[in-house]
Protein backbone atom coordinates (compact mmCIF):
# COMPACT_ATOMS: atom_id res chain seq x y z
CA UNK A 1 0.00 0.00 0.00
CA UNK A 2 2.35 2.66 -1.18
CA UNK A 3 1.17 6.27 -0.80
CA UNK A 4 1.14 8.46 -3.90
CA UNK A 5 4.27 10.60 -4.16
CA UNK A 6 2.49 13.38 -6.02
CA UNK A 7 -0.54 13.84 -3.78
CA UNK A 8 -0.51 16.36 -0.91
CA UNK A 9 1.75 14.78 1.71
CA UNK A 10 -0.81 14.96 4.51
CA UNK A 11 -3.42 12.91 2.70
CA UNK A 12 -1.99 10.88 -0.17
CA UNK A 13 -4.16 8.47 -2.13
CA UNK A 14 -3.09 4.87 -2.61
CA UNK A 15 -0.58 4.45 -5.44
CA UNK A 16 -1.50 2.15 -8.33
CA UNK A 17 1.59 2.51 -10.50
CA UNK A 18 5.31 2.92 -10.12
CA UNK A 19 6.44 5.38 -12.79
CA UNK A 20 9.34 3.93 -14.76
CA UNK A 21 10.85 7.34 -15.46
CA UNK A 22 11.03 8.47 -11.84
CA UNK A 23 10.28 5.30 -9.84
CA UNK A 24 7.64 7.32 -7.94
CA UNK A 25 4.51 5.53 -6.77
CA UNK A 26 1.51 7.47 -8.06
CA UNK A 27 -2.24 7.23 -7.61
CA UNK A 28 -4.60 6.90 -10.53
CA UNK A 29 -5.58 10.57 -10.68
CA UNK A 30 -2.02 11.84 -10.35
CA UNK A 31 -0.91 9.35 -13.02
CA UNK A 32 -3.51 10.67 -15.47
CA UNK A 33 -2.51 14.25 -14.66
CA UNK A 34 1.22 13.73 -14.99
CA UNK A 35 0.91 11.55 -18.11
CA UNK A 36 -1.24 14.11 -19.92
CA UNK A 37 0.78 17.10 -18.71
CA UNK A 38 4.11 15.63 -19.79
CA UNK A 39 2.82 15.08 -23.30
CA UNK A 40 1.45 18.62 -23.34
CA UNK A 41 4.90 19.84 -22.28
CA UNK A 42 6.50 17.88 -25.10
CA UNK A 43 4.05 19.43 -27.53
CA UNK A 44 4.88 22.89 -26.17
CA UNK A 45 8.58 22.18 -26.68
CA UNK A 46 9.59 22.25 -23.02
CA UNK A 47 12.56 20.19 -21.96
CA UNK A 48 13.59 18.86 -25.31
CA UNK A 49 17.26 18.01 -25.24
CA UNK A 50 17.46 18.24 -29.02
CA UNK A 51 16.18 21.80 -29.12
CA UNK A 52 18.14 23.17 -26.22
CA UNK A 53 21.57 21.54 -26.26
CA UNK A 54 24.62 21.50 -28.50
CA UNK A 55 24.40 24.75 -30.43
CA UNK A 56 23.17 26.57 -27.37
CA UNK A 57 20.37 28.21 -29.27
CA UNK A 58 17.92 26.65 -26.87
CA UNK A 59 14.90 28.01 -28.59
CA UNK A 60 11.63 26.40 -27.55
CA UNK A 61 9.90 24.92 -30.56
CA UNK A 62 6.24 24.05 -30.39
CA UNK A 63 5.18 20.94 -32.25
CA UNK A 64 2.08 22.46 -33.83
CA UNK A 65 0.82 25.74 -35.18
CA UNK A 66 -2.66 26.96 -34.45
CA UNK A 67 -4.97 26.05 -37.30
CA UNK A 68 -2.85 23.16 -38.53
CA UNK A 69 -4.66 20.19 -39.95
CA UNK A 70 -3.16 17.15 -38.23
CA UNK A 71 -3.69 13.52 -39.20
CA UNK A 72 -3.17 10.88 -36.52
CA UNK A 73 -1.60 7.78 -38.02
CA UNK A 74 -3.97 5.19 -36.58
CA UNK A 75 -3.49 1.44 -36.57
CA UNK A 76 -5.97 0.51 -33.87
CA UNK A 77 -3.07 -0.58 -31.66
CA UNK A 78 -2.31 0.72 -28.17
CA UNK A 79 -0.01 3.60 -29.10
CA UNK A 80 -2.12 5.17 -31.80
CA UNK A 81 -5.34 4.61 -29.85
CA UNK A 82 -3.91 6.42 -26.82
CA UNK A 83 -2.52 9.08 -29.18
CA UNK A 84 -5.96 9.70 -30.68
CA UNK A 85 -7.40 9.98 -27.18
CA UNK A 86 -4.65 12.29 -25.92
CA UNK A 87 -4.59 14.54 -28.99
CA UNK A 88 -8.35 15.01 -28.76
CA UNK A 89 -8.16 15.65 -25.03
CA UNK A 90 -5.23 18.10 -25.10
CA UNK A 91 -6.45 19.95 -28.19
CA UNK A 92 -9.62 20.57 -26.28
CA UNK A 93 -8.10 21.28 -22.86
CA UNK A 94 -5.34 23.63 -24.01
CA UNK A 95 -7.06 24.99 -27.09
CA UNK A 96 -4.29 24.18 -29.58
CA UNK A 97 -6.70 25.02 -32.37
CA UNK A 98 -5.86 21.88 -34.35
CA UNK A 99 -8.08 20.28 -36.93
CA UNK A 100 -7.63 16.55 -36.17
CA UNK A 101 -8.41 13.49 -38.25
CA UNK A 102 -7.45 9.80 -38.36
CA UNK A 103 -5.47 8.26 -41.20
CA UNK A 104 -5.18 4.50 -41.45
CA UNK A 105 -3.25 2.35 -43.84
CA UNK A 106 -4.60 -1.03 -44.89
CA UNK A 107 -1.60 -3.11 -45.88
CA UNK A 108 -3.80 -5.91 -47.14
CA UNK A 109 -2.72 -8.57 -44.66
CA UNK A 110 -5.69 -10.84 -44.22
CA UNK A 111 -6.52 -11.78 -40.68
CA UNK A 112 -4.25 -9.08 -39.28
CA UNK A 113 -5.49 -5.69 -40.31
CA UNK A 114 -9.21 -6.34 -40.52
CA UNK A 115 -9.89 -6.45 -36.79
CA UNK A 116 -7.62 -3.52 -36.04
CA UNK A 117 -9.32 -1.40 -38.71
CA UNK A 118 -12.61 -2.12 -36.94
CA UNK A 119 -11.00 -0.68 -33.81
CA UNK A 120 -9.96 2.44 -35.72
CA UNK A 121 -13.50 2.83 -37.00
CA UNK A 122 -14.82 2.66 -33.43
CA UNK A 123 -12.18 5.20 -32.35
CA UNK A 124 -13.35 7.55 -35.10
CA UNK A 125 -16.84 7.45 -33.61
CA UNK A 126 -15.67 7.66 -29.98
CA UNK A 127 -13.48 10.70 -30.59
CA UNK A 128 -15.66 12.17 -33.31
CA UNK A 129 -12.79 12.35 -35.78
CA UNK A 130 -13.02 11.96 -39.56
CA UNK A 131 -11.28 8.79 -40.75
CA UNK A 132 -9.54 8.04 -44.04
CA UNK A 133 -8.43 4.49 -44.80
CA UNK A 134 -5.98 4.03 -47.67
CA UNK A 135 -5.09 0.60 -48.93
CA UNK A 136 -1.95 -0.69 -50.57
CA UNK A 137 -4.32 -2.38 -52.97
CA UNK A 138 -5.62 0.90 -54.34
CA UNK A 139 -2.32 2.77 -54.09
CA UNK A 140 -0.01 0.17 -55.55
CA UNK A 141 -1.89 -1.46 -58.39
CA UNK A 142 -3.25 -4.39 -56.45
CA UNK A 143 -0.03 -5.18 -54.55
CA UNK A 144 -1.34 -6.02 -51.10
CA UNK A 145 1.22 -7.33 -48.60
CA UNK A 146 -0.37 -10.77 -48.96
CA UNK A 147 0.52 -10.65 -52.65
CA UNK A 148 3.98 -9.19 -52.01
CA UNK A 149 4.76 -12.02 -49.59
CA UNK A 150 3.37 -14.53 -52.06
CA UNK A 151 5.85 -13.13 -54.56
CA UNK A 152 9.00 -12.53 -52.54
CA UNK A 153 8.47 -14.73 -49.48
CA UNK A 154 8.50 -13.62 -45.87
CA UNK A 155 12.13 -12.61 -45.82
CA UNK A 156 12.59 -8.93 -46.49
CA UNK A 157 8.91 -8.16 -46.86
CA UNK A 158 9.10 -5.57 -44.06
CA UNK A 159 11.23 -3.44 -46.38
CA UNK A 160 8.41 -3.28 -48.89
CA UNK A 161 5.83 -2.69 -46.20
CA UNK A 162 7.92 0.12 -44.66
CA UNK A 163 8.51 1.95 -47.94
CA UNK A 164 4.91 1.52 -49.01
CA UNK A 165 3.54 2.69 -45.68
CA UNK A 166 5.74 5.73 -45.58
CA UNK A 167 4.55 6.82 -48.97
CA UNK A 168 0.98 5.81 -48.24
CA UNK A 169 0.97 8.15 -45.25
CA UNK A 170 2.29 10.95 -47.45
CA UNK A 171 -0.30 10.34 -50.12
CA UNK A 172 -3.04 10.02 -47.54
CA UNK A 173 -1.89 13.29 -46.02
CA UNK A 174 -2.07 14.99 -49.41
CA UNK A 175 -5.49 13.53 -50.11
CA UNK A 176 -6.74 14.81 -46.79
CA UNK A 177 -4.81 18.06 -47.32
CA UNK A 178 -3.23 17.81 -43.89
CA UNK A 179 -0.15 19.75 -42.83
CA UNK A 180 1.20 17.33 -40.33
CA UNK A 181 1.06 13.64 -39.42
CA UNK A 182 1.54 12.44 -35.85
CA UNK A 183 2.47 8.86 -35.10
CA UNK A 184 2.39 6.81 -31.90
CA UNK A 185 6.13 6.08 -31.67
CA UNK A 186 6.96 5.97 -27.99
CA UNK A 187 10.17 6.29 -25.98
CA UNK A 188 10.78 2.54 -26.09
CA UNK A 189 10.46 2.57 -29.89
CA UNK A 190 12.86 5.48 -30.20
CA UNK A 191 15.39 3.86 -27.84
CA UNK A 192 15.13 0.67 -29.85
CA UNK A 193 15.76 2.53 -33.10
CA UNK A 194 18.68 4.46 -31.60
CA UNK A 195 20.29 1.16 -30.58
CA UNK A 196 19.72 -0.36 -34.00
CA UNK A 197 21.25 2.60 -35.75
CA UNK A 198 24.22 2.69 -33.39
CA UNK A 199 24.79 -1.04 -33.86
CA UNK A 200 24.63 -0.61 -37.63
CA UNK A 201 26.80 2.48 -37.59
CA UNK A 202 24.06 4.35 -39.40
CA UNK A 203 24.69 7.83 -38.10
CA UNK A 204 22.50 9.44 -40.74
CA UNK A 205 19.43 7.60 -39.60
CA UNK A 206 20.43 8.08 -35.98
CA UNK A 207 19.94 11.79 -36.45
CA UNK A 208 16.57 11.34 -38.09
CA UNK A 209 15.22 8.83 -35.59
CA UNK A 210 15.95 11.04 -32.60
CA UNK A 211 14.28 14.08 -34.14
CA UNK A 212 10.82 14.66 -32.75
CA UNK A 213 9.72 16.15 -36.07
CA UNK A 214 10.95 15.22 -39.53
CA UNK A 215 10.02 16.29 -43.04
CA UNK A 216 7.92 19.29 -43.91
CA UNK A 217 9.41 22.72 -44.25
CA UNK A 218 12.90 23.13 -42.96
CA UNK A 219 13.04 24.73 -39.56
CA UNK A 220 14.13 28.36 -39.88
CA UNK A 221 17.61 27.81 -38.51
CA UNK A 222 18.25 25.25 -41.21
CA UNK A 223 17.41 27.68 -43.97
CA UNK A 224 20.87 29.05 -43.42
CA UNK A 225 22.75 27.94 -46.57
CA UNK A 226 25.54 26.42 -44.48
CA UNK A 227 23.05 24.17 -42.80
CA UNK A 228 21.36 22.78 -45.87
CA UNK A 229 24.12 20.21 -45.95
CA UNK A 230 22.64 18.43 -42.97
CA UNK A 231 20.65 15.34 -43.58
CA UNK A 232 17.27 17.00 -43.43
CA UNK A 233 18.34 19.23 -46.30
CA UNK A 234 19.16 16.21 -48.40
CA UNK A 235 15.88 14.46 -47.92
CA UNK A 236 12.95 15.03 -50.16
CA UNK A 237 10.52 17.36 -48.48
CA UNK A 238 7.74 15.10 -47.45
CA UNK A 239 4.89 15.76 -45.12
CA UNK A 240 5.83 16.89 -41.63
CA UNK A 241 5.75 14.04 -39.10
CA UNK A 242 5.99 14.21 -35.34
CA UNK A 243 6.14 11.85 -32.39
CA UNK A 244 4.34 13.40 -29.40
CA UNK A 245 5.12 10.22 -27.39
CA UNK A 246 8.86 10.49 -27.99
CA UNK A 247 9.48 10.70 -24.24
CA UNK A 248 6.50 8.60 -23.14
CA UNK A 249 7.20 5.13 -21.80
CA UNK A 250 5.40 2.20 -23.35
CA UNK A 251 4.56 0.95 -19.88
CA UNK A 252 2.70 4.16 -19.09
CA UNK A 253 0.89 4.14 -22.44
CA UNK A 254 -0.36 0.63 -21.77
CA UNK A 255 -1.25 1.44 -18.16
CA UNK A 256 -3.06 4.59 -19.26
CA UNK A 257 -5.06 2.58 -21.80
CA UNK A 258 -5.82 -0.01 -19.12
CA UNK A 259 -7.01 2.43 -16.46
CA UNK A 260 -8.92 4.55 -18.97
CA UNK A 261 -10.39 1.36 -20.46
CA UNK A 262 -9.48 2.51 -23.96
CA UNK A 263 -10.53 0.30 -26.82
CA UNK A 264 -7.47 -0.98 -28.64
CA UNK A 265 -6.47 -4.02 -30.60
CA UNK A 266 -3.32 -6.05 -30.27
CA UNK A 267 -1.94 -8.59 -32.62
CA UNK A 268 1.45 -9.20 -34.06
CA UNK A 269 1.91 -8.76 -37.77
CA UNK A 270 1.73 -12.28 -39.17
CA UNK A 271 4.70 -11.51 -41.42
CA UNK A 272 6.85 -11.15 -38.35
CA UNK A 273 9.10 -8.14 -37.83
CA UNK A 274 12.76 -8.23 -38.65
CA UNK A 275 14.91 -10.24 -36.28
CA UNK A 276 17.26 -7.33 -35.84
CA UNK A 277 14.59 -5.08 -34.40
CA UNK A 278 13.41 -7.94 -32.24
CA UNK A 279 16.84 -8.21 -30.64
CA UNK A 280 17.08 -4.46 -30.08
CA UNK A 281 13.63 -4.55 -28.54
CA UNK A 282 14.52 -7.39 -26.18
CA UNK A 283 17.67 -5.55 -25.18
CA UNK A 284 15.74 -2.36 -24.39
CA UNK A 285 13.21 -4.32 -22.30
CA UNK A 286 15.95 -6.21 -20.45
CA UNK A 287 17.73 -2.95 -19.65
CA UNK A 288 14.47 -1.37 -18.53
CA UNK A 289 13.81 -4.20 -16.11
CA UNK A 290 17.21 -3.59 -14.50
CA UNK A 291 17.09 0.20 -14.58
CA UNK A 292 13.98 1.86 -16.02
CA UNK A 293 15.70 5.16 -16.78
CA UNK A 294 17.76 3.28 -19.41
CA UNK A 295 15.13 4.13 -22.01
CA UNK A 296 15.32 7.90 -21.73
CA UNK A 297 19.07 7.60 -21.23
CA UNK A 298 19.43 5.84 -24.58
CA UNK A 299 17.32 8.52 -26.27
CA UNK A 300 19.43 11.22 -24.68
CA UNK A 301 22.60 9.46 -25.85
CA UNK A 302 21.18 9.23 -29.37
CA UNK A 303 20.36 12.94 -29.38
CA UNK A 304 23.79 13.84 -28.05
CA UNK A 305 25.58 11.66 -30.58
CA UNK A 306 23.50 13.00 -33.44
CA UNK A 307 24.10 16.61 -32.52
CA UNK A 308 27.78 16.23 -31.65
CA UNK A 309 28.64 14.45 -34.87
CA UNK A 310 26.74 17.04 -36.89
CA UNK A 311 26.83 14.80 -39.83
CA UNK A 312 27.50 16.23 -43.25
CA UNK A 313 27.17 13.74 -46.03
CA UNK A 314 26.88 9.97 -46.00
CA UNK A 315 23.35 9.73 -47.16
CA UNK A 316 20.74 7.41 -45.76
CA UNK A 317 21.65 4.62 -48.15
CA UNK A 318 25.12 4.47 -46.66
CA UNK A 319 27.11 5.44 -49.76
CA UNK A 320 29.63 8.13 -49.00
CA UNK A 321 29.56 10.95 -51.51
CA UNK A 322 32.62 12.77 -52.85
CA UNK A 323 35.19 13.56 -50.20
CA UNK A 324 35.11 16.98 -48.71
CA UNK A 325 38.83 17.27 -48.19
CA UNK A 326 38.79 20.59 -46.49
CA UNK A 327 36.79 19.32 -43.57
CA UNK A 328 38.02 15.75 -43.70
CA UNK A 329 34.77 13.93 -44.09
CA UNK A 330 32.67 12.87 -46.98
CA UNK A 331 29.37 14.18 -48.13
CA UNK A 332 26.98 13.63 -50.94
CA UNK A 333 26.14 16.45 -53.28
CA UNK A 334 22.90 18.14 -52.42
CA UNK A 335 20.17 16.49 -54.40
CA UNK A 336 17.76 18.85 -55.98
CA UNK A 337 14.14 18.10 -55.25
CA UNK A 338 12.41 16.31 -58.02
CA UNK A 339 9.25 14.43 -58.64
CA UNK A 340 9.01 10.75 -59.29
CA UNK A 341 8.46 10.39 -63.03
CA UNK A 342 5.83 7.76 -62.42
CA UNK A 343 3.77 8.80 -59.43
CA UNK A 344 4.73 12.45 -58.85
CA UNK A 345 5.81 11.95 -55.24
CA UNK A 346 8.77 13.94 -54.12
CA UNK A 347 11.88 11.90 -54.62
CA UNK A 348 15.63 12.31 -54.72
CA UNK A 349 15.80 10.09 -57.79
CA UNK A 350 13.87 9.82 -61.06
CA UNK A 351 11.88 6.92 -59.61
CA UNK A 352 10.75 7.01 -55.98
CA UNK A 353 11.50 4.04 -53.74
CA UNK A 354 7.95 2.76 -53.79
CA UNK A 355 7.86 2.84 -57.59
CA UNK A 356 11.24 1.10 -57.75
CA UNK A 357 9.96 -1.69 -55.52
CA UNK A 358 6.76 -1.91 -57.53
CA UNK A 359 8.77 -2.18 -60.70
CA UNK A 360 10.81 -5.00 -59.23
CA UNK A 361 7.64 -6.78 -58.16
CA UNK A 362 6.10 -6.41 -61.57
CA UNK A 363 9.27 -7.56 -63.28
CA UNK A 364 9.46 -10.49 -60.89
CA UNK A 365 6.01 -11.53 -61.95
CA UNK A 366 7.01 -11.27 -65.58
CA UNK A 367 10.09 -13.37 -64.96
CA UNK A 368 8.18 -16.01 -63.09
CA UNK A 369 5.77 -16.20 -65.96
CA UNK A 370 8.69 -16.64 -68.32
CA UNK A 371 10.06 -19.35 -66.08
CA UNK A 372 13.20 -17.45 -65.10
CA UNK A 373 14.54 -17.03 -61.59
CA UNK A 374 13.71 -13.58 -60.19
CA UNK A 375 16.63 -11.80 -58.51
CA UNK A 376 14.81 -10.98 -55.31
CA UNK A 377 17.72 -10.97 -52.94
CA UNK A 378 19.51 -8.18 -54.71
CA UNK A 379 16.49 -5.92 -54.82
CA UNK A 380 15.71 -6.51 -51.19
CA UNK A 381 19.31 -5.85 -50.26
CA UNK A 382 19.30 -2.56 -52.10
CA UNK A 383 16.08 -1.47 -50.57
CA UNK A 384 17.04 -2.44 -47.08
CA UNK A 385 18.17 1.05 -46.19
CA UNK A 386 14.62 2.09 -45.53
CA UNK A 387 13.63 -1.00 -43.62
CA UNK A 388 14.15 0.57 -40.25
CA UNK A 389 10.93 2.49 -40.49
CA UNK A 390 8.55 -0.45 -40.54
CA UNK A 391 6.73 0.85 -37.50
CA UNK A 392 5.84 4.12 -39.13
CA UNK A 393 2.10 4.16 -38.99
CA UNK A 394 1.62 2.16 -35.88
CA UNK B 1 -1.19 -8.93 1.52
CA UNK B 2 0.08 -11.63 3.78
CA UNK B 3 -1.99 -12.33 6.82
CA UNK B 4 -1.65 -15.22 9.22
CA UNK B 5 -1.62 -18.18 6.89
CA UNK B 6 -1.82 -21.29 9.01
CA UNK B 7 -5.34 -20.85 10.33
CA UNK B 8 -6.71 -19.66 7.02
CA UNK B 9 -5.34 -22.74 5.31
CA UNK B 10 -6.93 -25.27 7.55
CA UNK B 11 -10.28 -23.53 7.32
CA UNK B 12 -10.28 -22.78 3.63
CA UNK B 13 -8.74 -25.89 2.16
CA UNK B 14 -5.64 -26.57 0.16
CA UNK B 15 -6.57 -24.54 -2.95
CA UNK B 16 -7.22 -20.86 -3.65
CA UNK B 17 -9.25 -19.38 -6.52
CA UNK B 18 -7.86 -16.55 -8.59
CA UNK B 19 -9.00 -14.58 -11.57
CA UNK B 20 -6.24 -14.36 -14.15
CA UNK B 21 -6.70 -11.97 -17.06
CA UNK B 22 -4.59 -11.61 -20.16
CA UNK B 23 -4.47 -8.54 -22.39
CA UNK B 24 -2.45 -6.76 -25.01
CA UNK B 25 -2.01 -9.93 -27.02
CA UNK B 26 -1.14 -12.24 -24.10
CA UNK B 27 -4.49 -13.94 -24.52
CA UNK B 28 -3.18 -15.43 -27.76
CA UNK B 29 -0.86 -17.60 -25.68
CA UNK B 30 -3.64 -18.81 -23.38
CA UNK B 31 -6.45 -20.40 -25.40
CA UNK B 32 -7.28 -17.01 -26.99
CA UNK B 33 -9.19 -16.31 -23.82
CA UNK B 34 -9.01 -13.06 -21.84
CA UNK B 35 -10.24 -14.22 -18.47
CA UNK B 36 -9.52 -17.46 -16.65
CA UNK B 37 -10.66 -18.66 -13.24
CA UNK B 38 -7.92 -20.83 -11.86
CA UNK B 39 -7.47 -22.89 -8.73
CA UNK B 40 -3.93 -23.14 -7.53
CA UNK B 41 -2.47 -24.76 -4.41
CA UNK B 42 -2.34 -22.50 -1.39
CA UNK B 43 1.19 -23.71 -0.60
CA UNK B 44 4.11 -24.91 -2.61
CA UNK B 45 7.55 -26.35 -2.17
CA UNK B 46 10.06 -23.84 -3.63
CA UNK B 47 12.67 -26.41 -4.76
CA UNK B 48 10.00 -28.12 -6.86
CA UNK B 49 9.76 -25.12 -9.17
CA UNK B 50 13.47 -24.29 -9.27
CA UNK B 51 14.83 -24.11 -12.82
CA UNK B 52 17.36 -26.79 -11.84
CA UNK B 53 14.62 -29.17 -10.81
CA UNK B 54 14.92 -32.07 -13.23
CA UNK B 55 11.66 -33.79 -12.37
CA UNK B 56 8.72 -32.82 -14.54
CA UNK B 57 5.95 -31.05 -12.65
CA UNK B 58 3.24 -33.04 -10.98
CA UNK B 59 -0.06 -33.03 -12.85
CA UNK B 60 -2.37 -30.21 -11.73
CA UNK B 61 -4.71 -32.83 -10.32
CA UNK B 62 -2.12 -34.04 -7.81
CA UNK B 63 -3.11 -33.35 -4.20
CA UNK B 64 -1.96 -29.92 -3.07
CA UNK B 65 0.43 -29.75 -0.17
CA UNK B 66 -1.08 -28.70 3.14
CA UNK B 67 1.90 -26.67 4.14
CA UNK B 68 4.97 -25.04 2.65
CA UNK B 69 5.59 -21.61 1.26
CA UNK B 70 2.48 -19.54 0.62
CA UNK B 71 1.83 -19.36 -3.09
CA UNK B 72 3.20 -16.13 -4.52
CA UNK B 73 3.56 -14.52 -7.93
CA UNK B 74 6.74 -16.52 -8.52
CA UNK B 75 4.71 -19.68 -8.15
CA UNK B 76 1.81 -18.33 -10.22
CA UNK B 77 4.13 -17.56 -13.14
CA UNK B 78 5.51 -21.09 -12.91
CA UNK B 79 2.03 -22.56 -12.60
CA UNK B 80 0.65 -20.63 -15.59
CA UNK B 81 3.62 -21.61 -17.70
CA UNK B 82 3.38 -25.27 -16.78
CA UNK B 83 -0.39 -25.75 -16.77
CA UNK B 84 -2.09 -23.02 -18.79
CA UNK B 85 0.30 -21.89 -21.53
CA UNK B 86 -0.71 -23.32 -24.89
CA UNK B 87 2.69 -23.79 -26.49
CA UNK B 88 4.91 -25.52 -23.95
CA UNK B 89 7.78 -25.38 -26.39
CA UNK B 90 7.92 -21.58 -26.30
CA UNK B 91 7.91 -20.63 -22.61
CA UNK B 92 10.12 -17.63 -23.45
CA UNK B 93 7.07 -15.88 -24.86
CA UNK B 94 5.74 -15.69 -21.31
CA UNK B 95 8.54 -16.01 -18.81
CA UNK B 96 12.24 -15.51 -18.43
CA UNK B 97 13.83 -17.68 -15.78
CA UNK B 98 11.59 -17.49 -12.71
CA UNK B 99 10.15 -14.10 -13.61
CA UNK B 100 7.92 -12.64 -16.28
CA UNK B 101 9.27 -11.85 -19.73
CA UNK B 102 10.40 -8.22 -19.78
CA UNK B 103 7.76 -6.07 -21.47
CA UNK B 104 4.82 -7.88 -19.85
CA UNK B 105 3.09 -5.84 -17.15
CA UNK B 106 1.42 -7.40 -14.14
CA UNK B 107 -1.35 -5.83 -12.09
CA UNK B 108 -2.45 -7.36 -8.81
CA UNK B 109 -5.94 -6.21 -7.88
CA UNK B 110 -5.50 -3.28 -10.30
CA UNK B 111 -2.17 -2.20 -8.81
CA UNK B 112 1.22 -2.34 -10.51
CA UNK B 113 2.97 -5.44 -9.16
CA UNK B 114 6.11 -3.34 -8.72
CA UNK B 115 4.33 -1.74 -5.76
CA UNK B 116 3.23 -5.09 -4.34
CA UNK B 117 6.51 -6.91 -3.90
CA UNK B 118 6.67 -8.37 -7.42
CA UNK B 119 7.55 -12.09 -7.25
CA UNK B 120 7.20 -12.12 -3.46
CA UNK B 121 3.54 -11.05 -3.36
CA UNK B 122 1.58 -13.75 -1.53
CA UNK B 123 -1.68 -14.58 -3.22
CA UNK B 124 -5.02 -14.44 -1.42
CA UNK B 125 -8.30 -16.11 -2.20
CA UNK B 126 -10.13 -14.04 -4.85
CA UNK B 127 -7.11 -12.05 -6.04
CA UNK B 128 -7.23 -10.73 -9.57
CA UNK B 129 -3.98 -10.88 -11.55
CA UNK B 130 -3.77 -9.15 -14.91
CA UNK B 131 -0.98 -9.77 -17.40
CA UNK B 132 -0.69 -7.23 -20.21
CA UNK B 133 1.84 -7.42 -22.98
CA UNK B 134 3.40 -4.20 -24.22
CA UNK B 135 5.19 -6.17 -26.91
CA UNK B 136 2.44 -6.52 -29.46
CA UNK B 137 1.82 -4.10 -32.31
CA UNK B 138 1.44 -0.44 -31.66
ZN1 LIG C 1 -1.81 11.16 -6.14
ZN1 LIG D 1 6.91 7.03 -57.56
Amino acid sequence: MAPCALCPADNPARAILRRPKTLQPVCKQCFFDVFETEIHNTIMGFGQAEGSSADGKGKRKELFRRGEKVAIGASGGKDSTVLAHIMTLLNDRYDYGLDLCLLSIDEGISGYRDASLDTVKRNAVQYDLPLKILSYHELYGGWTMDRVVGEIGKKGNCTYCGVFRRQALDRGAHLLTVDHVVTGHNADDVAETVLMNVLRGDIARLERCTAITTGGDLPPELDDPEDTKTLEGLLPRTIKRSKPFKYTYEKEIVMYAYFKKLDYHSTECIYSPTAYRGHARALVKDLESIRPSAIVDIIYSGEAMASSIKLLGRRAGGDPGPTNEKKGYTRAPRNSQQKCTRCNSLSSQPLCQACMLLESLNKGVAKVELGAEPSKEKLVGEANGSGAMEKLAV
Amino acid sequence: MATDSTTAASEAGPMISLTVEFGGGMELLFHHQHSHNVQIPRFYDPPSIAPTSSSSPAPPTAPAPLQGKKSDIRYLIWWLREYLLDDKNRPELFSQGETIRPGILILINSTDWELEGELEYELEEGDECVFISTLHGG
